[in-house]
């Protein structure tokens, strides 16, 4: 069973966000593994070891998305291949995973269901629609029994289970497992596997960016709350004043 | 890593340039991911149940023990062929500082991959390597090194504990007892030593289920309390010939070279919990507000987080320094021979002085850290509610063992003295070229390079280092043993310029492969330390001096201490500042 793992990316979950000339400053900030592609990756290498086959990790990022990926072969994996197209909206991420996986014979597609730092949540489904696959999304529970994937969701006060043919894409969701941590011996191993780096050119892509990126801001501070003395009279007048005049809600 | 061997405590009679030294900066992606994994476990893993590990409970410190050996962190220093990782050393060290968080599991991890297997990878021959070394590198089996008795410590081979070997010569039979053993209390292999015919010290290792072996009570500490600490007793045991561990009567070739690796390893634990215990610190000092604001934005607190983390950043400069050396030594030698392990000890041996430097070092720096962040914690930071109690108490332990911190400034001057004899270390022209040098006047130039002052003064500091050592050397010769007082502070002077240099050559580095901004914190943490200690390698040498020489000897000494301390003081206050709002904005140290 040959297993595709798209993963990206992300900004460790601890990390402090600062902008520098109205972008996220990336100096000294820790990389992972999106989350929630960590556990395809780990869902990819359970069915593996269940069933045999071969783990291909793939990612559209930069030089530094390397990382990731490396990692993901020290968790496990196999192959990894980096689509080198650095800052590309969801539209054309979709476009080169489609076009990269092109002629690769697979069984099934893991990804997360969304990516902890731009929260689009688009790359796997818009991926399944150029592949015309069926996809089943926000996956807790998967099974493969007889070319077929059994999936369990959770939805609105229950859960659904759901029955797709393979191949077909998955994205998953926390519950399904609990990553394993890269063992030394894995991260050893990892520097000699396989990681293919492949540009648009090679790929035979010219895609655009459809969405543009207007403007980062960071939430406002919070600020030190206040109290208001005096007598109770004098107070809630000054409470109104406050909510009209400072507050502005009212 | 330069590639280059360096010998042991050349640096004080020869320039380093930065481009040979190692510094954190330069980590692989493997030594990374490696660190991660060995903090990720230890968070996931250990963290969680750290209480219970507190009160020792059932067998927990052997499971999670065994779940770290299944992800291989149990056998980074174990030869591939016997089942382990065969690392570098930077990687065994970067674990080490990584599962700090762990607390007492760091203990049960250090003494089980430390001092426990060690012994074994590097002396060991083909049969006990093949029966031991597999088991404990996956954490099947679990060691302890049990080599301090009750009468003694330090005197490590005054040791009671006596061998005699059975009449039809298949065993020695072992009677005495063993004081303070980490890991006794589950450990399955002793490491331990006896004296075979009352005098030939000696090595052997000792399965847990010998006949005639008992376990002593628990320890009630006043730290580090989830670690297992026993007495192990020796009645009539009965151990195999064939776990004899090295030759008879070379016992202490084996204790000692362990002590070597145990002391630099201390080192960076230190370190990892220096570091943590600064985090907790500066995330406490932003949330609690006194006065209407944090109590981080006091100059006073800003003083003690700049402090330590110029000390800190000395403290890893040096560690991470010396395992680049002994990596570089040891990829010199043929892992595939017969004699590899043996080889690796000698080689680390070469290092005794840094091990020894770095061990007190990094565990006068982690008391001073774990004092500063209780400090900081003020009230709170006395009660159990939060870690910077824990880490009081259990910081204090890294000053008494792996040899005293007494016995390791013992061993710094005199294992100096002994390579200046050899004719190792060109030490004894030094010092003479030295004393000419100082004889001629001379004017200061002006360095006007990135740290330029900094270096001027690490370069006199050396010098400083051999005016007293010649001095003390010439005055005592032979009976120089006696002047423990003098020798102590010729310690105190030699690991003060490692560390100051240790410190200068890691923010060139930075600032050679990325210039100023790059190396802006380090080279700020660098100013901050080398202020520091220059000021207290004066004092120091000043009460060495006096003690060695009186009159015009003295007056003459003086004033050419005076030439080589002179240095322009920094800003330290602003310094210091400046360092303590950089890590309070990220909440951790930084560089
Ligand atoms: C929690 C814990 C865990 C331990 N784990 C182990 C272990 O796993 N295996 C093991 O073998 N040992 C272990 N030890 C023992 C430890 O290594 C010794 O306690 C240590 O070496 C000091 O020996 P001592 O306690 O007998 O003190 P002593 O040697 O009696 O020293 C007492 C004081 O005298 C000073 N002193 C001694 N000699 C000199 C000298 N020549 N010059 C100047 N000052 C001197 C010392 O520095 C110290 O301040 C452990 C100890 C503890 C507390």
């Amino acid at each position: 069973m040959n297993i595709l793992v798209c993963l990206k990316q992300t900004f460790d979950t601890e990390a402090k966000i600062e902008l520098k000339d109205g972008k996220i400053n990336a100096q000294g900030i820790k990389n992972i593994i999106n989350p929630y592609d960590e556990f395809a990756v780990e869902e990819a290498l359970k069915l593996k070891e269940a069933n045999g086959g071969e783990v291909t990790t793939i990612s559209v990022g930069s030089d530094q998305t390397q990382e990731a990926l490396r990692q993901a072969l020290a968790m496990g994996a196999d192959k990894a291949i980096l689509v080198e197209f650095p800052n590309s909206d969801e539209h054309a991420t979709a476009k080169a995973l489609a076009k990269a996986v092109q002629g690769m014979e697979f069984d099934l597609i893991l990804g997360g269901h969304v990516a902890i730092d731009d929260n689009s949540g688009q790359i796997a489904i818009r991926l399944a629609e150029e592949l015309d696959l069926p996809q089943v999304n926000v996956v807790t529970k998967l099974e493969i029994n007889d070319g077929k994937a059994v999936c369990t969701r959770e939805i609105e006060g229950g859960v659904q289970i759901v029955e797709t043919p393979l191949p077909t894409v998955i994205t998953c969701q926390k519950g399904l497992n609990e990553p394993r941590y890269p063992s030394l011996k894995g991260i050893m191993q990892a520097k000699k596997k396989e990681l293919k780096r492949i540009g648009l050119e090679e790929l035979g892509l010219t895609v655009d960016n459809k969405v543009e990126i207007l403007e980062v801001f960071l939430p406002p501070q919070k600020e030190a709350g206040k109290v208001i003395e005096g007598e109770a009279e004098e107070a809630a007048g000054e409470l109104v004043r406050l909510l009209k005049e400072e507050a502005k809600v009212i | 890593m330069s590639g280059e061997i360096i010998k042991g405590g050349s640096f004080l009679v020869e320039a380093v340039e930065p481009q040979n030294v190692f510094t954190p900066e330069d980590f692989t992606d493997e030594h990374k991911m490696i660190a991660d994994t060995a903090a990720s476990f230890v968070e996931g893993e250990v963290e969680p149940v750290i209480d219970d590990l507190e009160e020792q409970k059932d067998n927990l410190m052997r499971e999670l023990l065994e779940k770290a050996g299944e992800l291989g962190l149990l056998g980074a220093d174990v030869p591939e062929e016997y089942g382990g990782m065969e690392l570098d050393k930077i990687s065994s060290m970067l674990i080490t500082e990584n599962i700090i968080k762990g607390g007492s599991f760091s203990l049960g991890h250090g003494a089980h991959t430390g001092i426990g297997s060690l012994p074994i990878v590097f002396f060991g021959n083909k049969q006990q390597k093949e029966k031991y070394l597999p088991g404990l590198a996956s954490g099947e089996k679990l060691a302890a090194y049990a080599l301090t008795e009750p009468g003694s410590g330090s005197d490590a081979l005054s040791a009671k504990t006596k061998a005699v070997l059975s009449e039809d010569g298949k065993y020695y039979t072992l009677n005495g007892s063993k004081q303070f053993i980490t890991n006794a209390g589950f450990a399955d292999v002793f490491v331990t030593y006896a004296k075979i015919d009352g005098d030939k010290f000696t090595a052997f290792i000792v399965d847990t289920d010998t006949e005639g072996l008992s376990l002593g009570v628990e320890e009630k500490k006043l730290g580090i309390k989830g670690s297992s600490t026993r007495s192990v007793i020796f009645e009539d045991a009965k151990v195999p010939v064939e776990n004899v561990l090295y030759e008879i009567g070379k016992g202490h070739v084996v204790a000692f070279n362990i002590l070597n690796i145990g002391r630099y390893k201390l080192a960076i634990g230190c370190i990892g919990s220096s570091k943590l215990a600064l985090q907790y610190a500066v995330k406490y000092a932003n949330e609690r507000k006194q006065f209407k604001v944090p109590i981080s934005s006091f100059g006073l607190i800003k003083e003690k987080i700049g402090m330590m983390a110029a000390r800190i950043f000395a403290s890893e400069s040096m560690a991470y320094r010396t395992a680049g050396m002994i990596d570089d030594m040891l990829h010199n030698i043929d892992m595939n021979a017969e004699d590899a392990g043996l080889k690796t000890a000698e080689g680390i041996a070469e290092y005794a002085i840094e091990c020894s430097i770095n061990k007190i070092h990094g565990s006068e720096v982690l008391d001073y850290a774990a004092d500063e962040t209780l400090q900081i914690y003020g009230g709170y930071g006395y009660t159990q509610e939060y870690p910077a109690e824990r880490i009081y108490r259990d910081s204090r332990i890294n000053r008494i063992f792996e040899g005293t911190n007494e016995i390791n400034r013992m061993i710094i001057p005199g294992t100096l003295l002994r390579k200046a004899m050899k004719g190792e270390l060109p030490l004894l022209a030094a010092a003479k070229k030295l004393q000419e040098e100082l004889l001629t006047p001379s004017m200061p130039v002006e360095d006007t390079s990135f740290l330029g002052e900094q270096k001027q003064i690490v370069e006199k500091a050396k010098k400083i280092v051999l005016m007293v050592a010649g001095t003390a050397a010439q005055k005592y010769g032979q009976n120089i043993q006696e002047q423990q007082e003098v020798l102590g502070k010729t310690a105190d002077l030699v690991i003060e310029t490692f560390a100051m240099e240790s410190a200068l050559l890691r923010a060139l580095k930075a600032y050679d492969a990325g210039g100023e901004e790059a190396a802006a914190m380090k080279g700020l943490l660098a100013k901050i330390y080398i202020n520091d200690s220059i000021g207290r390698m004066d004092l120091w040498a000043k009460e060495a001096l006096a003690a060695i020489e009186e009159g015009d000897v003295l007056r003459t000494q003086l004033v050419a201490l005076r030439k080589l301390a002179r240095y322009n003081p920094i800003n330290s206050v602003a310094a210091k500042r400046q360092a303590a709002d950089a890590v309070i904005a990220a909440e951790e140290y930084v560089v």
